[in-house]
């Protein structure tokens, strides 16, 4: 595969750690390179939080990514941070329930969707971080469906397991969105 | 062998510990090691073992001087300034001879600094973590997996030499999850004759203690120590070597810092400049004679840490005069990047002319 390097970020308390290790997860399951970096500043529920996870065949140098070729940004300040570090021709993924100002380079292919909107309207409140992975791998097609599926029953710990299923449905909301 | 599983470079050492038969944890919380602990806290009661939130670093590092006597596998792990805090105990378990693991998981310094991650703390590793002539083995390693092997291995390690054991990681290194193969729990361990666990009338007693008031008797325990420090350094010297048959410029880089330039080397041979990357990964002993090795062909030598340059005195301690020693580094938890390593090398390379 191409070398994937992805860029989760938001606020605290979003799952965007999360997110990462499901994507995680996908590449350790399709036998890739794999790493995840959150940053670990003094950083709270509400303050800005985000992770770097890399996928690739290489074994990977700095697991710090300067220049993301995929960004999920869930908040506006976290979109104005990392967009101008996109590579070109590479993939930003906004949460427009929460982000009203969208990137104005016309070299990386944007794709807005209200991730938090849906996932509230569907019942799924709090799962906005895997709706952006549904549609993330919509467009990317890292991976396919069953590996994201298992990564997903991997990365909820075993006393959260009844949280699959939600997982799962938000998987395909984002897919379908 | 088990399946792999993502796991923090923190969580794998202290899972990897436990599996290599560490039965006691004594602690004091600091980010960026907290996992560590955090992950002793949850596992180590189901092991059958201790861990102990102690009420400082000087009390924890104390009571690992006390289990280590016992003979009991035991360790503590911290950051930067805790560590500092820990070293008057550790010159006790060295002056006493006893085996343990430390783990620093560093950050930017001196004093409080950041938690962000840094090497510099390879002077206070290698050359005085405290008072008095001593040594330890340090190990650095790069990645989650050899966080995992090396934190398995040290324990044997401490036990063979009777020494103190450090595995050096930063904070990037502990809180960064990668695949991680996790090596089955140890069941044969060495016997320990100088343990002190009670003489029961049927021996003579044992004794852990560094105080000597005669000195021609504490000379002796020094030079006996330091025979045994001739035997670590014939054995245990340890170095990773990616592209160096034929460089010229050789990187000289380890943990954190070495990963990005292992892509920094990619890079500058993609632009056909010849360099490759030396990565120590014990610290003391220092890979001499691997590095030794590579002056028959190399021309350049640059050291690249996360640090004011502290490695860079043993590569020059090697290396000598046979080529010039350079140094690029980025401190205070700033990690440097593969672009600006990439340009070091370029300029050394300009400079090497044919």
């Amino acid at each position: 595969m191409e070398e994937m390097r992805v860029v989760f970020a938001g606020f605290g308390g979003q799952g965007l750690l999360f997110a990462g290790k499901v994507v995680a997860y996908a590449g350790l399951i399709d036998e890739h390179e794999v790493s995840w970096l959150p940053s670990y500043g003094p950083e709270m529920r509400g303050g800005t939080a985000n992770c770097s996870v890399t996928l690739s065949d290489e074994p990977i140098g700095s697991p710090l990514i300067m220049n993301p070729n995929v960004l999920i940004a869930m908040n506006q300040p976290s979109l104005l941070k990392f967009e101008s570090d996109v590579t070109a021709g590479g993939k930003v993924f906004v949460d427009t329930s929460l982000v009203n100002k969208l990137p104005e380079r016309d070299d990386v292919q944007v794709f807005a969707l209200e991730a938090t909107n849906l996932a509230e309207e569907a019942g799924l409140k709090g799962l906005a971080n895997i709706v952006l992975v549904g549609k993330m791998l919509k467009e990317t097609g890292f991976c396919s469906v069953e590996t994201l599926e298992a990564a997903i029953r991997k990365a909820v710990p075993p006393r959260k397991a009844a949280l699959i299923e939600k997982n799962l449905q938000a998987l395909k909301l984002g897919m379908e969105a | 062998m088990s399946e792999k599983v993502l796991m923090k470079g923190n969580e794998a050492i202290a899972e990897s510990a436990i599996r290599a038969g560490c039965k006691f944890f004594f602690g004091y919380p600091i980010t960026p090691q907290t996992e560590l602990a955090a992950y002793m806290a949850k596992r180590m009661p189901k092991q059958g073992g201790t861990y102990l939130q102690a009420e400082s670093e000087v009390a924890a590092i104390n009571m690992v001087y006390g289990a280590a006597a016992a003979g009991a596998r035991v360790m503590t792990s911290s950051s930067s300034p805790g560590v500092s805090l820990k070293s008057e105990g550790v010159s006790y378990i060295a002056g006493a001879d006893l085996p343990c693991l430390v783990v620093n998981i560093e950050r930017g310094g001196p004093g409080l600094g950041s938690i962000q991650p840094s090497q510099s703390d390879y002077w206070q590793a290698t050359r005085a973590l405290g008072h008095g002539d001593f040594q330890m083995v340090v190990y650095a390693p790069a990645t989650v997996q050899e966080m995992a092997d090396v934190a398995y291995e040290a324990f044997d390690v401490a036990d063979k030499y009777r020494t103190p054991v450090m595995i050096l990681g930063d904070g990037m290194l502990g809180q960064m999850m990668e695949p991680v193969e996790l090596p089955e729990p140890k069941t044969e361990f060495p016997e320990k004759p100088w343990a002190t666990t009670g003489h029961g009338n049927k021996r003579e007693k044992n004794v852990a203690n560094s105080l000597y008031l005669d000195a021609n008797e504490l000379e002796k325990s020094n030079f006996e120590r330091f025979e045994r420090y001739d035997v670590i350094k014939a054995n245990e010297q340890r170095a990773e070597l990616v592209d160096c048959d034929d460089a010229d410029i050789i990187v000289v880089a380890f943990g954190a810092s070495s990963r990005i330039v292992r892509s920094a080397v990619r890079a500058a041979r993609e632009e056909g400049i010849k360099a490759g990357l030396f990565r120590p990964i014990t610290l003391w002993p220092f890979p001499v004679d691997a590095l030794e090795a590579t002056k028959a062909h190399a021309k350049a030598y640059l050291s690249v840490e996360m640090n004011m340059g502290q490695m860079v005195e043993d590569v020059k301690l090697v290396v000598r005069d046979s080529a010039p020693v350079d140094f690029y580094g980025r401190v205070g938890g700033v990690i440097p990047t593969p672009v600006e390593v990439l340009e070091k090398i370029r300029q050394i390379n300009e400079g090497l002319g044919e």
